[in-house]
């Protein structure tokens, strides 16, 4: 007997083993990557690479107006998205009748996360920069970034209502609240922990891409900021930043590395160094937030 | 109206159809004091799962005012089935019907009819659920919510509310300096009656129980049971218990179940010492179930 134990061990010593390598080679390349990136670009990072635009000298160039555009293509996505989306979800999982048009929406749903982000980019050039002339500007950009992060909203938010327990419901329903007492004051403020990690998560994923923002023809080299949403006449906002030509980090980067010149490619090392910098921020954000935000909710 | 004599006639005749001939077995009851009020009382209610499947076949039944009635019987008899019938609980989930009526004096409203809201019905009837589920926001806000979803929100009223609730639910005196901490942070049996509290507080007719202290230790239990004894005096009770020995300690009528139909149902003591039915007597001496 002790033998069979033994021996049925070894298997389990066995796939240990193997999990271990494989959680290794993963995490090994990437922070072979990142680390090679990070030697490459961090004599290039100090403050006047934050404070210059891109320039035809590698030493001069900097990456205002890429993170200046990035901050300002992800708060138009986030406006768009997290409405739209937290709104889909919702009413997907707590109002829509149980049908095959509800399931027919769900499935395709769930297969639009998966689409090449190109496809994206060609549906934005299409519809937003030529059928709504809406230009190649920080407001297509956004727009198109929140389709593209729409079903990940979509699926946090119904995953995040999803693990609200029934009696909690119940017991809502149970006092003589409507459908909509129950949404607002339990559903969706029991489900913000969820709702959040997704949209962030959503994102981290926007800010990287590349692919769609090129096809809607976002500018490489740009040594001008849009304009600024604070004004000094009534009423002191402007939103013609909008509609301003921008550029972004990936894009940057891009334009960077397609270079011969060498010292341009420490540029991109640098910038590289900034966006995984910002991805990882936003992550360890949305890990905070959930943290947070789940210590007084308990069933 | 159906008076409370008709009404057992009812019961009788139900139990009749059921293929039990007992004639005359009303009379020793007759002799004795009249029973109180009629609360509520089903007539031939039947209901079907949105699969089909009919987990009540025809019960008439009376619940008398300001009485305890348990409901007993083996898994899957229906009596959870049953009381959530009383607050339109199964309006939640689509596709589940009802048949029949449950009648709610002393108005005659009909509870299941198809012109009442279910939000009418659950501020009439109130719930206290098989676990205890309070919403992770403050004592406070847990107890004041029902007046809340009213549209009250006047700061005295509410905070005279929450503390007869909690007095009444037998807990004010346990979580008076800490209303504002999250009532997920109190014990099981506190935490139950935090929901008792919860659903005192907008003063329903009737309070439903569903195996109440099924996931509590025994002195929660205890507590639990002392307390649904002394809040019968303001408020008509339901109460659905796996635990024998509870519906004796604590019902004043005991109806038994058995795959969606009522068996029997009378006066606790009767159903315990001289039950009718010899499938009651089985269940009730652990022969079955």
């Amino acid at each position: 007997m002790r033998a069979d134990i033994a021996a049925r061990k070894r298997y389990e010593l066995l796939f240990g083993a193997l999990g271990l390598l494989a959680l290794a080679i993963a995490v090994l390349t990437f922070l072979t990557l990142f680390v090679d990136m990070a030697v490459k670009g961090l004599p290039r990072l100090d403050l006047d690479f934050f404070t210059s635009f891109p320039s035809r000298r590698a030493a001069n160039a900097g990456i205002l107006s890429a993170w200046v555009g990035s901050t300002l293509v992800m708060v138009v996505t986030a406006v768009f998205a997290v409405p739209l989306g937290v709104a889909s979800g919702v009413y997907l999982e707590e109002y829509a009748p149980k049908n095959w048009v509800t399931d027919l929406i769900e499935i395709n749903i769930t297969n639009l996360a998966g689409v090449p982000s190109i496809v994206y980019g060609l549906l934005a050039l299409g519809l937003f920069v030529y059928a709504f002339g809406l230009g190649q500007s920080v407001q297509t950009a956004g727009l198109t970034l929140a389709l593209l992060i729409l079903p990940v909203v979509i699926v946090a938010t119904r995953e995040a209502i999803r693990s609200i327990p029934g009696m909690i419901r119940e017991g809502a329903y149970a006092v003589g609240a409507t459908k909509w007492q129950t949404t607002k004051d339990h559903i969706i403020p029991y489900s913000l922990p969820g709702i959040l990690t997704g949209v962030i998560i959503g994102m981290s994923r926007a800010i990287g891409e590349t692919a769609p923002i090129i096809t809607i023809g976002a500018l490489t080299f740009i040594a001008f900021l849009p304009p600024s949403p604070v004004t000094t006449d009534f009423p002191f906002l402007s939103f013609e930043w909008l509609k301003a030509p921008f550029t972004v980090m990936p894009i940057q980067m891009f334009n960077w590395t397609s270079r011969p010149d060498e010292a341009f490619h420490a540029n991109a090392a640098a910038a590289g160094t900034i966006l995984v910098f910002m991805t990882l921020a936003m992550n360890g954000l949305a890990i905070w937030l959930r943290y947070r935000l789940r210590k007084n909710i308990k069933w | 109206m159906v008076t409370p004599m008709e009404a057992r006639t009812q019961t009788t005749t139900n139990a009749t159809m059921l293929g039990s001939a007992r004639a005359g077995a009303n009379a020793p009851v007759a002799s004795e004091a009249p029973p109180p009020p009629l609360k509520a009382e089903s007539h031939n209610l039947s209901f079907y799962y949105a699969n089909k499947f009919q987990a009540l076949k025809g019960i008439t039944m009376p619940v008398h005012e300001y009485c305890v009635t348990a409901l007993i019987g083996p898994s899957g008899c229906g009596k959870s089935t049953y009381l959530r019938c009383f607050n339109r609980m199964h309006d939640l989930y689509p596709g589940n019907r009802y048949e029949g009526d449950i009648v709610l004096h002393p108005d005659n409203t009909n509870l299941l009819a198809h012109d009442v809201d279910p939000i009418e019905v659950r501020m009439r009837v109130s719930m206290v659920f098989q676990k205890p589920n309070p919403f992770p926001k403050s004592i406070y806000e847990n107890v004041a919510y029902g007046l809340r979803v009213r549209g009250v929100s006047n700061k005295n009223l509410l905070d005279e509310k929450v503390e007869t609730s909690l007095r009444g639910a037998a807990l004010w005196d346990e979580v008076k300096s800490r209303l504002h901490e999250v009532g997920s942070n109190l014990s099981g049996g506190q935490q139950q009656r935090l929901c008792i509290a919860r659903a005192l507080a907008t003063d329903p007719e009737i309070l439903l129980f569903d195996e109440p202290t099924s996931a509590l230790d025994p002195i929660a239990t205890a507590s639990i049971e002392e307390l649904i004894s002394e809040l019968k005096k303001k408020v008509t009770i339901v109460i659905v218990t796996h635990n024998m020995q509870q519906a004796a300690r604590v019902s004043d009528y005991t109806a038994y179940m058995y795959i969606g139909e009522l068996i029997e149902f009378d006066k606790t003591d009767t159903i315990f010492f001289k039950p009718r039915r010899k499938e009651t007597e089985d269940y009730i001496t652990g022969r079955f179930g």
